[in-house]
């Protein structure tokens, strides 16, 4: 392993100091950059070892570079003349395991197709692996012909942008509820994100588990999520309210609730990712560099429907209008003759359905449907809210948008995988400049 | 069953160092919430930068053991500058957001592979032990008695980490009876009639952040001591668990966190000990292994919800001293 085989001296001058970490950062790239090339890596040093075969054509590839990473530990392995490599690992737990594309001859990538478990990066593609009854365990890469494609900058800009799209209205389906609940009820709710987990987790069930045709599942489960939403204000959130909890007890319920939920998700479906049916459908180019696939477009289409129907709902039915009114200021909604109790049920029930719906969407979007996807875009969610302004229903949509747009175009200058720093870095910036969010009074903050 | 197995695995847990840090963290929470009143969720970013502080420090610059705890401590510092400034005059629940989001930022960080030439990204950094057992002054040899039989690197792991658990108590102790303290719970009570006495709250806030955030990391130091450090482990989930520790304990109080730790540790061992043995005996038809595992988690979060609900001042606290009344 990297890390131990650095040089640790006791500095006793600046001087000295200067030139140990000189040394130490040397030492750190030398071993960093030039990692032992051998097909046989610590296998005769740890009992569990990973191994593989690395053909193209039936041909076997010398030379590639396979990297072993997880739990604390990686190495590196080349591949011999028979393109063979194997690597022990000091334990028996999952292990991701990259081909790195760079050392394969030109015009030949790792495929795709038959491997869902599979996941491109720039650096390659990666297998997340994992030993069965024995000790050892063989992980084998699909090549195929083909280029990884490079695309101009403008062309990446658009197509990310409707991607980035597509993700904030999605998010918006889910941060609406959370907003109204936060506007009616006061509770910043983090369970919240197992609504939308909940949504996702019924379609599964009903749709790949249970094999009903979608237009039945989907539904289903987004009816489902609502009635979820109405078990929770009737059984839990209701008598808390009554018994006089502040909002800072009742947010911390809500933290609890979501950790219970979470792992009784986990309890049921375990920790792998499913697929809905259709996932990875094939992209068609639309104009110039926009290619979308049907499910990305009816996505969108799903998700413009519904927050039109949303903002309708607010701006002209009789229950939107009090729950503006309660927003804005509960007692005073209360005096004029709203139903307070009734309105936060029905904002419950709906802020939960919507949420359900987004969690499908974004099992799409992912791809997969995982215990914890909810919980993985709670923050983004928040942060869209607090952005356009906590307890407003269109603050939330301007919000989302925005932080569906930033998440995925801010992967054109910084790796993805600090993707979603951006929008909470924009997240505490508004709250220094304009905590009451974008769309937000002056007044709420209190 | 093996009651003997069960039971003495979980009593180890009384001193393991995972104790000791969540109880070190949690004097930092009860630091900010308890007595300050200030909602940090960020928790998991303090632990995070006292443990790679300590390792990156080590392993990149070659430090010494102490420099290193030194480094994690600065980092802390500037993190709690940092997250107070934009967020403390904010209202609770902003606060709470914005510092959950922060220390997801801080995790976001040492987890990306744009800087895996010092953070080894998601794989973490291990051995740096070196230096911390080179000072040991323990001789080499096994101690202890029954179950608390350890080698000279644990024992030395365990009693530095109780050292610096029993300072930070020291320390929380005399300032809460200091006037300092009693200007931070006054804060804590009512924000403007303190402001009305001529007090610079924004000032008593940010020592308070500043203070338990120092904590914070050491608590994230002595996570690391004994094995490596994994970012993964910061998760928010961890900053749950740690106020879980503190309103078990009792927010208010100087042992709250102590015993809350503990008790904590002590009966999620006993779960993990007790209910896969279940299951083999058969009393537990409908689970698994593994989901039996699940089950802790379940557990600890209505555990959460039911000591909010019914007992918010915790096992150790003053109903009188109450926090929750945060605007």
């Amino acid at each position: 392993m990297v890390p131990a085989q650095r040089s640790r001296s006791l500095v006793k001058r600046p001087i000295m100091l200067l030139f140990a970490v000189l040394l130490a950062s040397m030492a750190f790239a030398m071993t960093a950059v030039t990692p032992a090339h051998a097909d046989d890596v610590n296998t005769d040093k740890y009992q569990y070892v990973f191994s593989g075969n690395v053909k193209y054509n039936d041909k076997p590839l010398a030379g590639v570079e396979i990297d072993v990473s997880g739990n604390g530990y990686s190495a590196t392995v080349k591949t011999d003349e028979k393109g063979q490599w194997s690597v022990g690992v000091p334990e028996k737990k999952k292990y991701d395991i990259t081909l790195v594309e760079s050392t394969l001859p030109k015009g030949v990538i790792v495929s795709q197709e038959g491997n869902d478990r599979l996941t491109i990066s720039e650096k390659g593609a990666t297998i997340e692996a994992e030993f069965g009854l024995t000790d050892s365990k063989s992980v084998n890469f699909f090549l195929g012909q083909g280029v990884r494609e490079t695309v101009s900058f403008f062309d990446q800009f658009v197509s990310r942008a409707i991607n980035g799209l597509n993700f904030g209205l999605m998010l918006a389906l889910a941060a609406i509820g959370l907003s109204l609940v936060f506007g009616t009820t006061g509770i910043a709710n983090f369970a919240h994100a197992e609504m939308v987990t909940f949504g996702a987790l019924m379609a599964l069930t009903f749709s790949v588990i249970l094999v009903w045709p979608i237009w039945i599942a989907f539904p289903l489960a987004v009816i489902l999520t609502g009635v979820l939403g109405w078990l929770q204000d009737v059984a839990l959130w209701k008598p808390l309210r009554i018994r006089g909890l502040s909002i800072v007890q009742l947010m911390i319920v809500s933290i609890g609730f979501s950790l219970a939920l979470r792992y009784v998700f986990q309890y049921f479906y375990g920790g792998r990712t499913y697929q809905l049916p259709d996932t990875g459908s094939k992209k068609i180019q639309l104009l110039g560099p926009i290619a979308l696939s049907v499910t990305d477009m009816v996505s969108m289409g799903i998700s413009i429907v519904m927050l039109l129907l949303v903002a309708y709902w607010l701006q002209r039915t009789k229950i939107g209008k009090a729950t503006r009114a309660i927003a804005d200021n509960s007692s005073l909604a209360a005096t004029s003759g709203i139903d307070v109790d009734r309105v936060v049920r029905i904002v419950w029930i709906f802020g939960s359905a919507l949420a359900g719906l987004s969690g499908i969407l974004w099992a799409y979007f992912r791809p997969g449907i995982k215990w914890d996807m909810g919980w993985q875009i709670l923050l983004l969610i928040f942060a869209a809210v607090v952005l356009g302004g906590l307890g407003t229903a269109y603050g939330a949509l301007v919000g989302s948008i925005i932080v569906g747009l930033l998440v995925e175009l801010s992967t054109l200058w910084i790796p993805s995988d600090v993707k979603y720093v951006g929008p909470f870095v924009v997240l505490i910036i508004v709250l220094l400049v304009r905590p009451q969010g974008l769309l937000g009074r002056r007044e709420r903050i209190g | 069953m093996d009651w003997g197995a069960i039971f003495s695995n979980s009593v180890v847990w009384i001193i393991n160092p995972e104790t000791i840090a969540y109880a070190l963290a949690t004097v930092g929470l009860a630091i900010h919430f308890g007595y300050g009143g200030l909602l940090n969720f960020g928790q998991a970013g303090f632990m995070a930068l006292g443990a790679y502080g300590y390792a990156i420090s080590i392993l990149t610059f070659g430090f010494p053991w102490w420099a290193g705890i030194l480094v994690g401590i600065a980092a802390s510092v500037v993190f709690a500058l940092i997250l107070g400034i934009p967020t403390l005059r904010l209202r609770a629940d902003y606060l709470a957001i914005a510092t959950i989001a922060l220390a997801e930022t801080v995790r976001l960080l040492f987890q990306t592979t744009a800087f895996d030439a010092v953070t080894n990204s998601a794989d973490g950094l291990g051995g740096y032990h070196e230096s911390f057992r080179a000072a040991n002054p323990i001789p080499k040899g096994t101690y202890g008695f029954g179950p608390f039989t350890y080698n000279e690197t644990d024992w030395w792991v365990r009693i530095f980490g109780i050292f610096l658990l029993a300072v930070a108590l020291l320390i929380t102790w005399l300032l809460m009876r200091s006037p300092w303290g009693r200007v931070l719970k006054g804060i804590r009570e009512d924000e403007d009639a303190v402001r009305a006495l001529g007090k610079n709250v924004f000032s008593y806030k940010m020592q308070a952040l500043i203070l338990g955030g120092v904590f914070g990391s050491l608590g994230g130091v002595v996570f690391a001591l004994p094995s490596a450090v994994i970012p993964g482990a910061y998760v928010p989930s961890l900053t749950f668990f740690l106020w879980t520790v503190l309103l078990l304990g009792g927010a208010a109080t100087i042992f709250g966190p102590v015993v809350g730790s503990v008790l904590f540790w002590v009966i999620m061992a006993f779960l993990s000990n007790l209910l896969p043995r279940m299951v083999e005996a058969g009393l537990l038809p409908f689970m698994s292994n593994q989901q039996a595992n699940i089950m802790r988690f379940v557990l600890i979060g209505l555990a959460l919800m039911l000591i909010v609900i019914y007992r918010p001042q915790g096992l150790l606290g003053n109903k009188k001293e109450l926090t929750f009344n945060a605007r």
